[in-house]
């Protein structure tokens, strides 16, 4: 299957790019979509433990299935966090 | 427009405008600045990036869990982004209700519910170097991280 990834903050700088078109294999999951980005820029890979992601739009986890034409996005700690 | 992802600056009256009813006996406001200083460094500017789509839907669930709290209270959230100056507002949060404590209990848990789950980083500009600022990972569904927020809005 075909998806847009997008990258975003961090992310997107180590990636060099906000946008990436993938193929994935049937039945993948959103932790398959980072797994392959992971293996293609080593650096992403420090941030496994602690990304969230958005699977059209929307919040989801990581195990979500994917499909065909989906747009998958990852996305950094956020800024917040000190009161 | 009571929720709204912006490159352009923050105006507070218009928000604040937004939420008052003609029922409503106040307006809380709250205008996150950018400062001079973070962690011992001297900040020179900041850069904000998000993404748009998902954090007008992570305004709009701040929304809805406090209009479940505060069932009379209504919320405006406008966050800018870009490149913004020291001085210079990066969020304002407005909370009308016709009495005070509700406006102020709600304001206060859309700022903190807001740095916790949208989708926007910040990119400090200081003396000698820049960095992303990188705090937690955005959970909506992390119920913890709602009750910290809500014992912050109501203490």
């Amino acid at each position: 299957m075909h998806v847009t990834v997008r990258l975003f903050a961090r992310l997107r700088e180590l990636a060099g790019a906000a946008e990436l078109q993938r193929e994935l294999p049937a039945e993948a999951t959103a932790r398959d979509a980072w797994e392959s980005l992971a293996r293609e820029w080593p650096a992403l890979d420090g941030y496994t433990g602690s990304i969230s992601c958005a699977v059209n739009e929307s919040y989801a986890r990581l195990t979500a299935p994917l499909h065909d034409g989906d747009e998958v996005a990852f996305l950094p700690p956020v800024s917040g966090g000190n009161a | 427009m009571r929720f709204s992802i912006t490159d352009q600056p923050l105006d507070v009256a218009a928000i604040s405008g937004s939420v008052a009813g003609s029922g409503d006996g106040g307006v809380a406001v709250f205008v996150g600045l950018v400062r001079d200083h973070n962690a011992g460094r001297q900040v020179l500017r900041l850069e904000y990036e998000a993404y748009p789509a998902l954090a007008l839907k992570a305004f709009e669930q701040i929304a809805a869990e406090a209009a479940a709290r505060w069932t009379d209270a209504t919320l405006a959230i406008s966050h800018r982004m870009g490149r913004i100056e020291i001085g210079e507002a990066s969020v304002v949060i407005a909370a009308a209700s016709p009495h005070r404590a509700e406006a102020f209990a709600a304001c206060r848990y859309a700022i903190e519910r807001v740095k916790q789950i949208a989708p926007i980083w910040k990119h400090e500009h200081f003396v000698g170097g820049e960095s992303w600022i990188e705090g937690a990972t955005a959970d909506p569904a992390d119920e913890r991280a709602r009750l910290r927020a809500l014992e912050r809005a109501c203490t």
